[in-house]
């Protein structure tokens, strides 16, 4: 009997580490810089490139910082989530525009609406790999401090604004 | 006939389209070179099988012109992981550090290999039991003796 048991235990168990490893996102890759200081960065404004906005201007509130281009596929989708959010007032959203071109990104602004309190431009993503994004669309919720306490790699959709940004976001604002 | 053209076309496709590695430029061969030796070991995040080294993502090939900037800047190899790691954490090496919540990573296959060796021993030792020492019998000892001797005396048969 123990003949047939064993083998059917390890094949269980090799069924459950598969089960749970198919429930794993490989994409998702945790980032070293929750609960570090945002990167500091000094960038220009999509709308008016004579006025750069540094990290510093955006102290003493709770922030969400949005990596966006309008290349991105994946933006369309999280866009009206945004867009609707920003409408709330709850959060100001910056957004950091992605190795775009800046006419393209205006246009798409243009076009599917603009949730951003500002856009800046970071063309050559520099602070994009200081921010460790690797993916479009990020997005990085931002302390008092300018401590960066979660990122959502990938779109954000209702579920995680409601059941993360928010509650985490309020307690920040206490 | 249109479609046996297109048919052509497309099979004659694959022969004009072909991987491309990614182009060193060749300013500094020995820096190009450090760089290659160091990207083997880093992982691209996009495409998270290739190295940095091997892949044409873009942000591969932007980490790469930062890390080339760097070594010119004199940064050393471990100045530069770290710079990395610094964003995107462990998972950009191939070669993760000895952490507490990598033990597992790095001692499991010896586990496996302790656990194998054990399970190894237990069985030899439960078949040894099993088939027991040899008995034999007074005759048989004689003739083994004889098999084994056969100057020391005649032989049985």
């Amino acid at each position: 009997m123990a003949r047939y048991l064993i083998p059917l235990a390890m094949f269980i168990v090799l069924l459950g580490f598969l089960a749970v490893g198919l429930k794993l996102n490989p994409r998702e890759v945790p980032s070293p810089l929750i609960d570090k200081p945002a990167p500091a960065f000094q960038l220009e404004r999509l709308d008016q490139p004579s006025q750069v906005v540094k990290l510093e201007d955006l102290r003493g509130q709770v922030w969400l910082l949005n990596v966006w281009a309008s290349w991105c596929v994946a933006c369309m989708q999280e866009h009206p989530v945004l867009v609707d959010f920003s409408k709330s007032g709850i959060l100001p959203i910056y957004g950091l525009n992605y190795k775009d071109k800046r006419e393209d990104a205006k246009a798409w602004l243009a076009k599917n609406g603009n949730p951003y309190s500002v856009s800046i431009v970071d063309a050559d993503g520099r602070v994009g790999i200081d921010y460790g994004v690797y993916g479009v669309p990020e997005t990085f919720l931002i302390d008092k401090q300018g401590v960066i306490r979660f990122k959502q790699i990938g779109p954000v959709t209702p579920e995680v604004l409601q059941d993360k940004i928010l509650p985490l976001a309020r307690k920040l604002q206490g | 006939m249109m479609s046996r053209l297109f048919l052509v076309v497309l099979l004659t496709l694959p022969l004009i389209a072909h991987a491309k590695e990614a182009a060193p430029t060749a300013d500094d061969p020995s820096l190009e070179q450090r760089l290659m030796t160091l990207a083997a070991e880093l992982r691209c995040l996009v495409c998270q099988n290739q190295s940095l080294a091997d892949s044409h993502a873009d942000l591969a090939i932007d980490l790469r012109n930062q890390v080339r900037e760097q070594m010119k800047a004199g940064k050393t190899d471990d100045e530069i992981r770290t710079w990395l790691t610094q964003r995107y954490g462990d998972f950009v090496l191939y070669r993760p550090p000895v952490r507490s919540t990598t033990a597992l990573l790095w001692v499991g296959p010896f586990l496996l290999l302790l656990v194998g060796l054990v399970g190894l021993g237990l069985y030899l030792r439960r078949r040894r039991q099993v088939i027991g020492q040899p008995q034999l019998t007074e005759e048989e000892h004689a003739r083994a003796q004889a098999l084994l001797h056969p100057d020391q005396g005649p032989p049985t048969l």
